[in-house]
């Protein structure tokens, strides 16, 4: 019996050794290689939706950090180096070369009439208050604005690194703060002037006549605002708006979720809209100043010139007189 | 002189943290602001790699173009460091940054950012060598004592190199032909337009 137990027992550990010498080769074959497995940078890039980022874990309580490697940041840098100067030298340089031409053909705009010396209010303390509110910060951020873009290569080499990066410093801050008069500004304007400047067919007239921009004499019959003002109200308007909602977005970074790829989005936003913004309001400025006689009084005193006032908004003017007729003079602002 | 530049070897990399650690303590960097930092990709999956990321000090900083003030500079060994007396702190060089490198201390008022703050490849700022002035701002400088980066020489593992970059590609190749295998040269394409050759 033992003999056929040693027998079987040896001829199991001969088969097993067998087992195990075959079985050999392969598990070598099988090692685990991690080549094979593991993430490897180019197939991760290559693989990237456009505007995704290689991302993991982190252990650091910085959940920003966990970006690895973000390629928009380049795409960001060719925007914001290659394209936004272009769009903003084009349209700043383009409307000022615009307003020069027309300065120079057309000249100042003059009341055709002449001066009657007898005025009419065309705004009240407060309307021209939260224009200027609105207009003196719109010329802060505007500048700083600008200097961020431009500064370096135009205001730079002229008071060197040290003063620059000081002057543009308090650029920063006086954006920041500036932000939010011209935030409320923008507001109080939609409040107090947006029922004058819904758009009707009078304003299709208006600008079938060129707002008797290019003609001397003419005189499209307006209300109290016409169709330009009002293109400039609604620019001020929306473009006020977008300009906030992105501002917003890069006064406070990160705040409800915003990442990299977030700010680099409104940051481009606002820079754009911001030069087209700005293109506006030069020719805003221009008209409402020294390219049409009178026009300042409007913002400036209030007061308007009544054959101002006939040419520009006729059919304001008749209806400021029909109220004058029913008030005593001068109690009722522009409305 | 040299070109300095980073690597870290992936399939070397522990996910210990020491680098970050390291300069933090090294730096006196501030709470909230890490120059340094460990991700991991495809955590607990096959295939799992970490990799200490920092400033890549690029060819080409994309930092560098786009900053409003011209604050940053690159040395001698191809350091890319800033001016903190000049940052005005706009944020701009970390939209434009592939490694999310710029922080920036919350000072100031809103969430605005304070003067960037970034891995200096332990070489200091602008000011004086070895200064208590370049320690303040900008911490250590090791380059002038002759030393690298503390992150890389702290590695328990050897993953993070720092030195010349042809020097440190070498050895990287050297390891991946002898061990068979390498994730590759991380942030390399991004940061100098030219991977390692494996």
């Amino acid at each position: 019996m033992n003999t056929a137990i040693q027998f079987v027992r040896a001829g199991a550990f001969a088969l097993l050794l067998i087992f195990v010498a075959a079985a050999q080769p392969a598990a070598a074959q099988q090692a685990p290689n991690p080549t094979a497995q593991s993430v490897k940078e180019e197939q991760l890039l290559k693989a990237l939706q456009p505007g995704a980022s290689v991302s993991g874990r982190i252990t650091i309580p910085d959940s920003h950090s966990a970006t690895l490697i973000q390629p928009e940041g380049q795409d960001w840098r060719k925007f914001h180096q290659g394209v936004l100067p272009v769009i903003g030298g084009v349209a700043i340089l383009g409307i000022i070369a615009l307003l020069a031409l027309f300065y120079a053909t057309r000249g100042r705009i003059k009341v055709d009439a002449g001066l009657s010396g007898r005025t009419v209010t065309r705004f009240g303390g407060f309307d021209r208050f939260v224009h200027w509110v609105t207009a003196s910060t719109f010329i802060v951020l505007a500048v700083s604005g600008l200097n961020l873009s431009f500064g370096k290569t135009v205001v730079l080499p002229l008071f060197g690194d040290a003063a620059f990066a000081t002057l543009t410093g308090y650029g920063k801050l006086a954006h920041n703060y500036l932000s939010f008069p011209f935030m409320v500004g923008v507001a109080l304007m939609f409040i107090i002037w947006a029922k004058d400047n819904i758009p009707n067919k009078l304003d299709l007239d208006w600008i079938k006549a060129g707002g008797g921009l290019f003609v001397k004499g003419a005189h499209p019959p307006a209300k109290r605002f016409n169709a330009g003002q009002k293109g400039i109200f609604w620019i001020v308007a929306f473009g006020g708006l977008i300009m906030s909602v992105s501002g917003w977005h890069l006064l406070f970074p990160f705040e409800g979720g915003s990442t990299v790829g977030d700010q680099q989005f409104w940051v481009n936003v606002h820079a754009v809209l911001a030069m087209i913004f700005i293109a506006v309001m030069l020719a805003h400025a221009y008209i409402g100043s020294v390219g049409m006689e009178g026009a300042f009084d409007a913002m400036g005193s209030g007061e308007v010139d009544e054959n101002w006032a006939k040419e520009h908004h006729s059919l304001w003017l008749e209806e400021r007189k029909k109220l004058a007729g029913n008030a005593p003079k001068g109690s009722v602002p522009a409305e | 002189m040299a070109r300095v530049k980073f690597l870290c070897d992936a399939d070397r990399c522990i996910e210990c943290n020491a680098c970050v650690t390291a300069c933090k303590n090294e730096h006196d960097v501030p709470w909230g602001i890490n120059r340094r930092r460990v991700v991991t990709i495809n955590d607990g999956l096959p295939g799992e790699r970490s990799v200490s990321m920092a400033c890549m000090h690029c060819t080409d900083a994309p930092c560098a173009a786009v900053c409003p003030v011209n604050c940053f500079y690159t040395t001698v060994d191809a350091v890319v460091l800033h001016s903190k007396d000049l940052c005005i702190g706009c944020g701009y060089c970390f939209y434009a940054c592939p490694f999310g490198a710029p922080q920036y201390p919350r000072v100031g008022n809103f969430g605005s950012r304070g003067k960037m703050d970034k891995c200096t490849y332990c070489a200091g700022g602008p000011e004086a060598d070895l200064t208590q002035a370049e320690y303040v701002k900008y911490g250590a400088n090791r380059l002038a004592e002759g030393k690298l980066p503390i992150c890389a020489e702290m590695c328990s593992t050897k993953a993070l190199l720092a030195g010349d970059g042809a020097i440190i590609a070498e050895i990287y190749k050297e390891r991946v032909t002898r061990r068979g295998y390498g994730s590759g040269a991380w942030g390399w394409k991004t940061a100098y337009k030219d991977g390692v050759a494996l």
